[in-house]
């Protein structure tokens, strides 16, 4: 067992600005899934067992405890939780076989809860993705302060989780503070 | 002071009184007023100086067209130049300064200019400024410059917040005027997502102007009552103070809504204005329409302006202009003025119709078929001379004198994706014409259906037909009775023989001007408009425009239509470029990247250097180091004689995966791939379709279907795209999948004779040269179990490895590289040492990666495989591209050791001419070499490979270098490659 520790790009940051509160979650582990030729029924036969079902374009599969959303034709974002999870792309990998690619992508993402009844006001400062009129499960890829994001509509009716470029994590919270201030 | 021109009747508030400055002089207004009209109360119609003539003049609208009335408002940061006082909320302790004066705004020293308004003319610059050639740039230009532009810049940062934000709606309906409010009920009552906006900070448009009912209640209290339902509606959002400034592609408009210029200081953490990108289904356009004014002699005169605006103020603001008015009409309307103002009980002094037939309209003096021929008054106006219909001429003694002279609807927004504008005889101007931006319709006064009860059912209806082809099912209401008078109107633009009669007042554009333009050939009204600068600057002619086209008109022989209108392009208002900016200014410009080791690296003092969005360590100065080149010597130094560390997680890395990876690799660097051992890493070099060099890196088979490509930090988003690119569209039929993992590994360069040493101590398995050689690669463990990767790769020509942990690890891993190589004296370096170690190595970077250069030039054309085809490989062969004596990487080193050898330098022959035509090659990158003692360079020669030894002089013109150099290799350090197979 190694001794290294891990830390979050923010370690954890929480703030609550009026009804908003945005937090690190850092305890989030993902992979990437990407169907091979000739794959794509295996994959997806694989991932409904694995998530309940397979979601489409702009959509994820809420699931505990892997959960999903779509990235691309035949490719899925695969989430879990961290600590039990951290192997997940070796998981994966073992499940797949052949049938996909698989990638760790842990490192390479900031996740962001946000949470408040002033939501829908503070994304539509941030992004332009429809967060009024999503639902549940419903997910696009976005910008937000220049950075290519995805915004997942969460079951909680004032809840969205934003995955944003890791090494940007810091500019990206500022963006999301500065917006929450905006509508507070 | 007094508000002695203050009537009653007004929908301002008078129990809020507001005190504000203007010119450093204290005056109170009420609350709703705007800047103008609080001023005109106060007897003030003086507001500012013209562009070029410097002519007093006061406001000549109540609205966002006006061209005159520009102040400064607030003060320090905060201050804003050339803003409407027509459209400026009072606030109390609202600070406004008159602009474009030299000396106090009634004795403007510039004002001198209007006496030498002969030599002021359409086009002076051109002609007046022709010699001596060196005045120009020294004299005249600094001078017109001095004297020349509107308001002036604090210099200040702004200290206030913009925000940018996104609205999606089933119908945007811009304006909420009477066709507007009547489309936000049937809209709203729908069900449908609806967004109201108008420039106002009162909602009604023209209803809070005019003195008629709709029902039975009065225009103003039915938009008033109208709103609060609309307020109602969930589904609705209002958006007052918010203009729509511009139509884009697919239902996009740009909208700024003034948050807080009605507030002195925004409220803490609340933005001043945000810059919104509305999405709209369906767009309807109620945006109204704009009076016209007349040209005629000195039309320029504090205390004249629109009928319209007059009616305004009177009705809306209760304030008269003055005590005593006259109209200046070619139409119906013209006469409500009259009419409205009389009933207040303000002395109408005649009502100058240019019609033969005007009608009455009421207990006043109404002179048919005659014109205002001139006006007197220094610094307002005092007298209107008018010519009567039987040829004698009269002057009536009035301080305000309004103008009507048509209305042309406000067609902006459905011209800003190139639709043109039709005529339309009716009403004597331009109105929409069918090639409206996708999903726009128009309604109300913008369409040319002048009426309020046309305002109202086409509101309604357009709304209605919107909606009900976007599947919902709107029932328009019945509409309530209201005015219906039809436009009557006879075209008249400008009394004959009129000279100094002012078209456009912002620009200072007269008749004179507009003819003179003709008389010199300017025939297209764009030339027109560019030589005369009619049109231009904050107001955009909005009140200009069309009488300089019926000039043009006139002189051509031509009809208005036929000469046509300039391009109508966003934004419909002055935009601030604060809004613009929105969030990104200053240090958040734009998003930073931050390196794994980025806190580690702020302890150690680094300094850090922007690249790209990244911020990465420049060198680790430490004390007693006085200059960075200290710093980066002993980095150097000390990677060559023990070990150092360097993070390369800004690297780009693709994960390339797939039974067809390797043959996709195949295709995209130029040499092969398919053959690549796994365990192994290969250099390689991609190329563009037309055999330049792309970007350079390394692929690491990892296992048979599985690679790991990295490319240079500046290009790890090109080269991505490019691989999607060419799995997506060139090649479809290949198993390959892609994803960039370049922030998913944190991976650092540990590099030096003792860099094994180190990592053994670190890594779990065997790394001896034996079981790990010279590129090698390996999935491997860390500290006892964790995850990692190894490439025993070389940027620095030492034997070196990067080594690379989930992100998560980097921060842990760098400090215990830093312990486990303290025995070493393991030293961290930066984005400098690496480069000066890779041109002692001779390595390309992005200076020799430089876009214009080949494989050849790089001295790898050997690298092109011919065995296979490869992107670029084939257009590599272009004869142009493999002359003999094409350029050719070298090294470069000064024979006297203790010249500079700048980049970005040319290379000359020994002896001869310095200049372009015997030019032989450049400097692309440049450094001191600690290891060698002197300066080195890379660059291209012309045929360079056979150069070697040659002496050249290195020439930089512009900086003063001439230094003689000695051709070299690129590989001044360990050219064998010893070190790094150590």
């Amino acid at each position: 067992m190694h001794d290294l520790k891990p830390i979050s790009a923010l370690g954890g940051v929480s703030d609550t600005i009026g009804t908003m509160t945005i937090t690190e979650n850092s305890g989030v582990a993902l992979a990437s899934v990407a169907a091979r030729m000739g794959g794509e029924v295996a994959t997806k036969k694989a991932l409904k067992k694995l998530l309940g079902d397979v979601p489409g374009p702009g959509r994820s599969q809420q699931h505990d405890p892997e959960a999903g959303f779509w990235i691309g034709p035949d490719q899925w974002m695969i989430g879990a939780p961290m600590d039990t999870h951290e192997l997940l792309a070796d998981q994966l990998k073992t499940l797949l076989g052949d049938a996909a690619s698989v990638t760790e992508q842990s490192g390479a993402w900031v996740v962001f809860d946000v949470v408040g009844a002033a939501l829908p006001d503070m994304m539509e400062r941030l992004c332009a993705a429809p967060v009024r009129t999503m639902v549940a499960g419903d997910t696009q890829r976005t910008v937000i302060h220049h950075l290519s994001c995805f915004v997942i509509r969460q079951n909680g009716a004032d809840h969205v989780r934003i995955l944003g470029p890791r090494a940007s994590a810091g500019s990206l919270h500022h963006a999301l503070i500065g917006a929450a201030h905006s509508v507070a | 002071m007094t508000q002695i021109n203050r009537i009653t009747n007004g929908q301002t508030n008078p129990d809020q009184r507001l005190e504000f400055t203007f010119d450093g002089k204290t005056f109170y207004g009420q609350g709703g007023d705007t800047l103008a009209s609080a001023l005109l109360a106060n007897g003030q119609r003086l507001m500012g100086r013209s562009f070029k003539y410097h002519r007093p003049r006061g406001p000549l609208t109540a609205g966002s067209e006006e061209p005159n009335a520009l102040v400064e408002l607030r003060t320090g940061g905060r201050q804003e130049p050339n803003t409407r006082a027509t459209t400026a909320e009072l606030y109390d302790g609202l600070t406004a300064r008159s602009q474009n004066r030299l000396g106090s705004l009634k004795f403007d020293l510039l004002s001198i200019n209007d006496r030498l308004s002969n030599f002021l003319t359409a086009g002076f610059y051109y002609k007046t400024f022709m010699w001596p050639a060196a005045f120009w740039e020294k004299l005249y230009e600094p001078i017109i410059r001095h004297a020349a532009g509107l308001g002036s810049l604090s210099k200040i940062d702004d200290p206030d917040l913009y925000d940018k934000g996104f609205l999606h709606c089933d119908q945007l309906i811009i304006g909420a005027g009477p066709a507007g409010l009547s489309a936000a009920l049937v809209a709203g009552r729908s069900g449908a997502q609806v967004i109201l906006a108008d420039e106002d900070f009162r909602m009604g448009g023209r209803l809070n102007s005019e003195t008629f009912a709709i029902g039975d209640q009065s225009g103003a209290d039915w938009a008033t009552a109208t709103v609060a339902e609309l307020a109602t509606m969930p589904n609705v959002r209002l958006l007052p103070r918010t203009t729509v400034i511009g139509a884009f592609d697919h239902g996009i408009f740009s909208a700024v809504e003034r948050v807080s210029d009605h507030l002195a200081v925004p409220a803490t953490g609340k933005p001043r204005q945000i810059l919104w990108r509305i999405y709209a289904k369906s767009s309807l356009l109620c945006a109204g329409a704009t009076e016209r004014p007349i040209g005629f002699e000195n039309n320029d005169r504090p205390g004249i302006m629109l009928a319209s605006a007059m009616r305004t103020y009177g009705n809306r603001f209760g304030v008269a202009t003055d005590k005593r008015v006259a109209i200046f009409t070619n139409n119906d309307d013209g006469h409500r003025t009259a009419a409205d103002l009389h009933a207040k009980g303000v002395k109408i002094a005649a009502v100058v119709d240019t019609r033969p037939d005007a009608p009455r309209s009421g207990d006043y003096e109404v002179l048919a078929g005659a014109q205002v021929i001139d006006t007197k008054g220094r610094l307002g106006l005092t007298f209107a001379e008018v010519r009567q219909a039987d040829g004698s001429t009269r002057t009536l003694e009035v301080g305000a004198l309004g103008m009507s002279g048509g209305w042309n609807p406000n067609v902006h927004m459905t011209c800003h994706q190139r639709g043109r504008p039709v005529w339309n005889d009716t009403i004597a101007a331009f109105a929409p014409g069918k090639n409206l931006p996708v999903g726009m319709a128009v309604a109300g006064a913008a369409t040319g259906a002048f009426s309020t009860a046309a305002a109202l059912s086409t509101g309604a209806k357009a709304a209605a037909a919107q909606l009900r082809h976007l599947g919902f099912q709107p029932k328009p209401p019945r509409q309530p009775k209201t005015e219906d008078t039809p436009t009557n109107v006879t075209p008249f633009w400008y009394v004959q023989g009129c000279n100094r009669a002012w078209l456009d007042q912002q620009n200072d554009v007269t008749v004179k001007d507009v003819k003179l333009a003709h008389q010199e050939g300017f025939r297209s009204v764009e030339h027109l408009k560019r030589y005369t600068t009619l049109g231009m600057a904050t107001d955009q002619g909005k009140t200009s425009n069309m009488g300089g086209l019926a000039i043009m008109a006139e002189l051509a022989g031509k009809s208005i239509p036929d000469v046509g209108t300039t391009i109508f392009r966003p934004p419909y208002t002055p935009t601030s470029m604060g809004v613009l900016a929105g969030r990104s200014v200053g240090r958040d410009f734009h998003p930073t990247r931050l390196t794994p080791t980025h806190k580690w690296a702020e302890e150690q003092d680094a300094v850090f250097v922007e690249v790209g969005n990244w911020l990465r360590a420049q060198w680790f100065p430490k004390s007693g180091e006085t200059h960075w080149r200290e710093s980066v010597d002993r980095e150097v130094i000390a990677t060559r004689n023990s070990v150092g560390v360097c993070d390369v997680t800004t690297l780009g890395k693709v994960d390339v995966q797939g039974a067809d990876a390797a043959d996709f690799l195949n295709k995209i660097y130029c040499n092969g791939f398919a053959k690549l051992a796994v365990g192994k890493v290969r250099y390689g070099l991609m190329l563009r379709e037309d055999g330049i060099a792309m970007d350079d890196g390394t692929a690491a088979r990892m296992a048979e279907d599985h690679f790991v490509v990295t490319t240079t930090t500046a290009n790890a988003l090109p080269v991505y795209r490019h691989m999607e690119f060419v799995r997506q569209c060139l090649y479809p039929d290949m198993d390959v999948q892609l994803i960039s993992t370049t922030e998913a590994w944190a991976q650092y360069a540990v590099a030096g004779p003792n860099s094994r040493k180190l990592l053994e101590k670190i890594v779990d398995q065997d790394i001896s040269n034996d079981a790990f050689p010279f590129m090698a690669c390996a999935d491997i463990t860390v500290c006892g179990g964790l995850r990692a990767r190894l490439f025993r790769i070389s940027f620095s020509g030492e034997l070196a490895y990067e080594i690379a942990v989930p992100t998560a690890y980097g921060d842990a891993l760098i400090r215990r590289i830093m312990d486990a190589g303290a025995e070493f004296d393991v030293t961290p370096y930066g984005t400098e040492a690496l480069g000066v170690m890779r041109i002692e190595k001779g390595h390309a970077a992005g200076n020799e990666l430089n876009g214009t250069t080949t494989a050849q030039n790089l001295g790898m054309g050997r690298m092109v495989s011919k065995k296979k085809d490869s992107i670029g490989s084939t257009l590599s062969e272009r004869e142009g591209l493999n002359r003999p004596n094409d350029l050719r990487q070298i090294g470069i080193k000064p024979v006297n050791p203790a010249d500079p050898v700048p980049a970005g330098g040319h290379l000359m022959n020994a002896t001869g001419p310095v200049d372009a035509a015997h030019d032989q090659g450049y400097v692309t990158s440049a450094a001191y070499s600690p290891s060698l003692g002197h300066m080195i360079a890379l660059g291209f020669l012309k045929d360079g490979a056979n150069q070697i030894g040659e002496r050249m002089r290195l020439v930089s013109p512009l900086t003063g270098v001439e230094t003689e150099i000695e051709i070299a290799s690129a590989h001044f350090i360990d050219p064998e490659g010893d070190r790094l197979r150590a």
